[in-house]
C-alpha cells in the first residue's frame, strides 16, 4: 500500500546557517536564515512555501511561530515533535501532503540557539516523574543504560564506541563547515571525563547553535529546478516508548520497524545503500543503528564500526559531515542528517564526497531512543 | 471531605504509604505493569487487579552517575526487572554504585524520599539477612 509514495516527491533545496555559534540570534532567526537559503537553493521565493513542517525545543506551537515570523500562510501545517528525529518523520507527512495536492511547496525546517543561549539543553520537555526521584541525567543516563546493556549482552567495548567518535572527527576534518576540527584519537575519547557510565563527554554529541531547512516539491516539478532532484524513495517512523524505563528491549530499537517499512517502500535493501546519515546523539547510537538497520547482525555493531569501516576511505560511509558528534548538534539534529544526505546524493560534498552516492539512508531517533524515523533518498538513476 | 477520584497512581502511592508495594497485573499477559495506569499497554484492556509485589527483582541495566564529592558523590541509577515482569527505574543501595551489576538479584525496600514521599529502592539480595 505504501509503495505508491516512492519517489512521488523530491528535495529540491537545502540550506543551513553558515556557522554553528551565532550569539544574539534567536532560534527563529537561525531557522529563517536556513529557510531563506533553502528557498534560494531551490530557486523559489520563500513565500511560495505553502506546506510547513517544523518543530523546535522552545515553541509549544512551532508551526504558528515559524509561519508568523516568516510571513507564510501555509495550507498544511505540521508541528509534530517526536524529538530529534522529527524532521525525518516530517518527511513522510510532507510527501503525503504533496502527493495529495494539499500543498505544492513543502518546507521542513528547524533552528536553535542552544549553544549561545547557555550551552545547556534548553527544552520544553516535561520531566518524567517516575524517574526523576532517582536522579538520572537527561538524556545521557538513558543512553548510558542502553550502552551498558549492549556491552553486557554482546561484549561491546568502550574502545569500539570511541571508534565511532574518531570516525566522525575524521569526516569533520574534510568538512570546513564542521564545528569540531581538533585531532582526536581513541585514547583521547577513552580518557574523556565519564558522565554516566559508560558514556564520557566525548561519547556525547556537540551542543551548538544552528538552523537547517529543506524544500520539497512533487517529483514532476522537481525536474525543472536548479539542482538535480533528490527523490524521497521512502520515509517511515516508529515509536517504542517515551522515557527510558519503558523501553521494551534496550538493545533492539524501533529502527528495526521503521527501516523495514522504509526498505519495503524504497524497494531496496541495506546492500543497495551507498551512504548512511545516522543520528549520533551518543556514540552507542551508531552501533545500534548499524545492527537494527540491517548492516550487520545483532551484537556485531561494535566490531563492525571499528577498524575505519565507517570513516573516510572505509567501506561504508557514515555521517560524512561529521555528524552530531563533530559537525553540529543544535538540540535536534534530524534535519541536518537529511541535508548532508541530499548534498552527497547531488554530488556536491567536495572534499568529503563519497565515491558511490546514488542512494542514501537517513535514520534518526528522538527522546531516549524512543522515536525512530528512516528515510531513503535517491538520485536520478533510482527512479 | 476529599472527593478526588482514586486514580491508579493514587492507589499505588497510598499503598506505598502503608508499606505495601502494589502494582496492577495485566489479565491478558499475567505481567505486572509499571507505572500504574488505566489500561494495559499490552492488551489495551482495563487494569482492574492489584497485586502485592514479592519485592524480588534483577538488575536489567545500571549506570553510575558521576557527581563531584562536594555535591554528594557518584550514585547508582538502575533499571530493575521485577519477578512479576514489570520494569522500573530505581537505584541499588548498600553497595558501591560501580559494584552494581546487570543480572544481580535484588530486593525492594520502601524508603522516604527527600520530600517525605515513600519511594522504592533495591538492595542486593545476598546482603539481606532473613
Amino acid at each position: 500500500m505504501t509503495s505508491n509514495l516512492r519517489a512521488r516527491a523530491a528535495v529540491v533545496g537545502v540550506g543551513t546557517t553558515e556557522t554553528w555559534n551565532n550569539p544574539g540570534q534567536s532560534s527563529l532567526d537561525q531557522l529563517a536564515i536556513a529557510v531563506q537559503r533553502a528557498a534560494q537553493d531551490a530557486g523559489i521565493a520563500m513565500h511560495d512555501i505553502d506546506g510547513l513542517f517544523t518543530s523546535t525545543l522552545s515553541h509549544l506551537m512551532p508551526a504558528l511561530s515559524v509561519a508568523e515570523y516568516l510571513g507564510l500562510r501555509p495550507k498544511v501545517m505540521d508541528g509534530t515533535n517526536i524529538g530529534g528525529s522529527s524532521f525525518i518523520g516530517h518527511l513522510s507527512h510532507a510527501v503525503m501532503a504533496l502527493e495529495a495536492g494539499l500543498c505544492d511547496v513543502a518546507c521542513v525546517c528547524y533552528g536553535s540557539n542552544q549553544l549561545s543561549a547557555g550551552g545547556k539543553l534548553a527544552t520544553l520537555s516535561e520531566p518524567p516523574h517516575w524517574e526523576v526521584p532517582y536522579g538520572p541525567r537527561f538524556p545521557i543516563s538513558g543512553y548510558a543504560l542502553i550502552a551498558q546493556r549492549h556491552m553486557w549482552e554482546f561484549a561491546t567495548s568502550r574502545a569500539q564506541m570511541a571508534e565511532v567518535v574518531v570516525a566522525s572527527r575524521a569526516w569533520a576534518k574534510l568538512n570546513p563547515q564542521a564545528f569540531e576540527q581538533a585531532d582526536l584519537t581513541i585514547d583521547d575519547v577513552l580518557a574523556s571525563r565519564v558522565v554516566s557510565d559508560p558514556l564520557s563527554k566525548a561519547d556525547c554529541c556537540l551542543v551548538t547553535d544552528g538552523g537547517g531547512a529543506i524544500i520539497l516539491t512533487r517529483a514532476d516539478r522537481a525536474k525543472d529546478m536548479p539542482h538535480p532532484p533528490v527523490y524521497v524513495l521512502a520515509a517511515a517512523a516508529a515509536a517504542t516508548h517515551r522515557f527510558i524505563s519503558s523501553m521494551p528491549d534496550m538493545t533492539t530499537t524501533g529502527a528495526v520497524q521503521s527501516s523495514k517499512a522504509a526498505y519495503e517502500m524504497a524497494g531496496l535493501g541495506p546492500d543497495q545503500i551507498d551512504l548512511l546519515q545516522l543520528y549520533d546523539a551518543f556514540s552507542i547510537n551508531v552501533i545500534l543503528f548499524l545492527e537494527d538497520l540491517g548492516f550487520c547482525a545483532k551484537g556485531e555493531g561494535g566490531p563492525f564500526a571499528s577498524s575505519g569501516r565507517i570513516a573516510p576511505g572505509g567501506a561504508l560511509p557514515v555521517n560524512t559531515n561529521g555528524g552530531g558528534l563533530s559537525c553540529c548538534h543544535p538540540g535536534m539534529y534530524g534535519v541536518f542528517a537529511l541535508i548532508e544526505a541530499v548534498i552527497q546524493v547531488r554530488g556536491q560534498a567536495e572534499a568529503r564526497q563519497v565515491e558511490k552516492f546514488e542512494t542514501a539512508l537517513v535514520h534518526g531517533t528522538g527522546g531516549q531512543m524512543s522515536s525512530h524515523a528512516t528515510a531513503v533518498l535517491g538520485g536520478p538513476s533510482t527512479v | 471531605m476529599d472527593t478526588s477520584p482514586i486514580t491508579p497512581e493514587l492507589t499505588y502511592r497510598n499503598a506505598l504509604k502503608e508499606g505495601r508495594f502494589m502494582l496492577q497485573v495485566c489479565s491478558g499477559t499475567g505481567r505486572a505493569v509499571f507505572y500504574p495506569r488505566v489500561a494495559s499497554p499490552w492488551t489495551g484492556k482495563p487494569l482492574t487487579t492489584w497485586s502485592q509485589m514479592s519485592g524480588q527483582g534483577q538488575v536489567y541495566s545500571t549506570t553510575t552517575v558521576r557527581q563531584r564529592t562536594e555535591k554528594g558523590g557518584d550514585y547508582n541509577v538502575a533499571i530493575i526487572e521485577l519477578a512479576e515482569g514489570a520494569r522500573m527505574m530505581s537505584r541499588v543501595e548498600s553497595v558501591a554504585p560501580d559494584q552494581v551489576e546487570i543480572g544481580m538479584d535484588v530486593v525492594a525496600k520502601i524508603i522516604a524520599s527527600p520530600d517525605g514521599e515513600p519511594m522504592i529502592v533495591f538492595v542486593p539480595k545476598t546482603r539481606v539477612v532473613t
